[in-house]
């Protein structure tokens, strides 16, 4: 059940552009401390759905709640002060260009903190020492691998330490290492900042190694057809499109794992 | 290796029904010949018939043989005919077997209509007034933000203007002081060929000096500025907005307009006056290397002429033109940045549109000061 205190609650949340409806009627609620996956092919509305989370899109109906608190009716300075709980990483990083590591960090720490410059160096260092970039500070995003600033993107997410992390296919353009060490990352810092996860991937690997509950975007009811638990969903699912997409297009022969 | 075979194809009819023959080497570039026949020959059988392919004189095939058979079965697809390709190679089989396996989307295939003219300029109107309607809210986001800054609550960083005042400004001086050189050149040109015929030459330095200082340096740096920086604020914006990283501003709770259009536009109109400055003094030297030159003038007598025809209104009227210019150009080349789309091609047409936006402007700008300052009898 939904309680006022849910971080994220999305209710009828219909999305489109214009006369055309991607999605209707998305209900669904991501509990404290959950890592929460967004499922779904290709072209579902996956990203576009993060878009909505963000308030980068306006929805055509529906309402998004964060901690009880109507996102979508707010006024955009009530908006900006609830985003300001979250951190996102966009799925190429979206460092900006124009600055060093150090300097993507603490643009919001300048912004929306009174710390000292020394102390914003400071903790913009940590943050990047979390990710495993230590030394790289005075680097230009240009400098370093996709890898690395996706792990700079992450690291500017947190510089805040929010309460919510967005991660938008963390795993796109990583090679399996890598990968597989962001996924590590992203489930240290749930545990260590006690912060609530949702993850937009089609990663069979990532979703059944971080997730702990979710929802699966279908693209031709243009709804939501399952919800839970990804690993449950992959051995218990009833809807063909959620076990041919959980196994990787090969039904399982006589069900079970 | 054998000489290739011709290609062909024969549809064939039997007692046990019919029988197309596909024979020779399949090639993609020699095609055979008669297979449009043997189409029309499919398309001619009555409906619901049974095609065996016998593919045993086959040599060599490639795509070629798989695209005709895929259109003998999609001819025969609406007869309620099928295409038994067990003769085929196993490889031939197998890829005509993927070619079918997903059938064609009902709807997905575009049609293409070319609507009458009077909805394409219907739909041109509505678009235009939705593109100015775009550039009014834009400005007036601009100026709420150049709002913000004047109480101190719009923040970006010193840096990010420092640099551009750099690249709109100091960079640019280089290219802004040859063309306005060359334009006042050609206009004391244009205008000795005509004064020398009164005797009247001396007047050249009257007609250059106006000219650029009221008009020309403005409107000259404006059209070079919308070339050079608007197109650059275009790109650059265009591409963070690809890269997304005007969104990840946006979530961060910082106004991009702030951030990142704001110190553009200041930048542009801080440096377009001292541009303009420039470019009159440039321009009236370009004029006197003509008069003495060409028309015996001493530099002095040259100058003292131009001093004369000038006045101090000229000249600010000259510098507050440029002032607006700038921000035009500025405005138009974040707008179209700010507006693109988040591919390639789309950063490519915003900066084509800034360039076409900011010169526009500034052409109407300068049509529309000429009528207020005639009226105002400056």
């Amino acid at each position: 059940m939904s309680s006022a205190s849910d971080p994220i609650a999305v209710r009828g949340l219909t999305m489109g552009f214009g006369d055309f409806v991607l999605m209707r009627d998305l209900t669904f609620e991501v509990k404290h401390g959950e890592v929460f996956i967004v499922m779904g092919g290709s072209g579902s509305g996956k990203s576009t759905l993060l878009r909505h989370l963000l308030g980068l899109q306006e929805p055509l109906a529906g309402d998004i709640a964060y901690y009880g608190e109507s996102f979508t009716a707010a006024e955009p300075a009530a908006r900006t002060q609830m985003l300001r709980r979250c951190g996102v990483l966009f799925q190429s990083g979206a460092l900006w260009s124009s600055m060093t590591l150090a300097e993507n960090v603490a643009v919001s720490l300048e912004e929306f903190t009174d710390l000292r410059p020394r102390d914003v160096r400071e903790v913009a260092e940590l943050k990047l020492a979390l990710v495993g970039l230590r030394g790289f500070e005075d680097y230009y995003p240009s400098e370093i691998s996709g890898g690395m600033q996706k792990r700079a993107g992450l690291a500017r997410a947190m510089a805040l330490d929010p309460d919510i992390l967005f991660f938008d296919e963390p795993s796109a353009g990583l090679d399996p290492v890598s990968s597989a060490l962001l996924d590590r990352l992203i489930l240290e810092l749930r545990d260590s900042l006690g912060a609530t996860i949702v993850v937009v991937t089609h990663e069979l690997d990532s979703i059944f190694t971080i997730g702990s509950d979710g929802v699966f975007l279908d693209a031709d009811t243009r709804t939501i057809i399952a919800r839970g638990n990804p690993r449950e969903l992959r051995d218990h699912a009833t809807d063909p499109a959620v076990r041919r997409f959980l196994h990787r297009g090969l039904e399982p022969q006589g069900g079970g794992n | 290796m054998t000489a290739p075979a011709a290609a062909s194809a024969d549809l064939r009819t039997a007692a046990a029904g019919a029988v197309l023959a596909v024979a020779g080497d399949w090639r993609i570039g020699a095609a055979a010949a008669d297979q449009d026949a043997a189409l029309k020959a499919l398309a001619a059988l009555p409906a619901g018939s049974a095609v065996t392919v016998d593919a045993a004189a086959l040599g060599a095939w490639d795509s070629a043989l798989i695209a005709f058979l895929l259109q003998a079965v999609e001819t025969l697809r609406p007869l309620g005919g099928r295409l038994d390709a067990t003769g085929l190679p196993v490889g031939a089989r197998k890829l005509l077997d993927l070619a079918v396996a997903v059938p064609e989307k009902q709807g997905a295939r575009r049609t293409a209509r070319i609507p009458p003219l009077i909805e394409r300029i219907g739909q041109t109107v509505i678009a235009i007034g939705r593109e100015a309607d775009g550039f009014v809210s834009f400005v007036g986001d601009v100026t709420l933000s150049l709002g913000r800054f004047v109480t101190g609550r719009a923040r970006f960083r010193g840096s990010d203007l420092g640099l551009m005042v750099q690249q709109v400004g100091i960079d640019a001086l280089g290219v802004v002081v040859l063309i306005n050189f060359l334009v006042g050149l050609i206009l004391a040109f244009v205008g000795a060929a005509q004064l020398q015929a009164f005797g009247a030459s001396i007047f050249v330095a009257n007609l250059v000096g106006i000219a650029m200082v009221r008009d020309m340096a403005a409107i000259m740096t404006a059209i070079v500025m919308a070339g050079r920086s608007g197109a650059a604020f275009a790109a650059s914006l265009g591409t963070m907005q690809a890269n997304q990283e005007i969104d990840a501003l946006r979530t961060t709770g910082i106004s991009p307009i702030d951030y990142l259009v704001l110190p553009r536009v200041i930048a542009l109109v801080l440096m377009m006056p001292l541009l303009a400055l420039f470019a009159d003094a440039v321009g009236v030297i370009g004029g006197a290397v003509v008069g003495m030159t060409m028309l015996d003038l001493s530099a002095t007598r040259y100058l003292e002429q131009t001093k004369e025809a000038l006045n101090l209104g000229y000249l600010l009227g000259g510098l507050f033109k440029a002032t607006v210019y700038g921000g035009l150009v500025a405005v138009a080349g974040c707008w179209r940045g700010m507006l693109s789309g988040r591919t390639a091609a789309a950063v490519g047409q915003a900066t084509t549109s800034a360039v076409v936006a900011g010169i526009l402007l500034v052409i109407g700008a300068a049509g529309l000061f000429a009528v207020v300052f005639y009226v105002l009898g400056l």
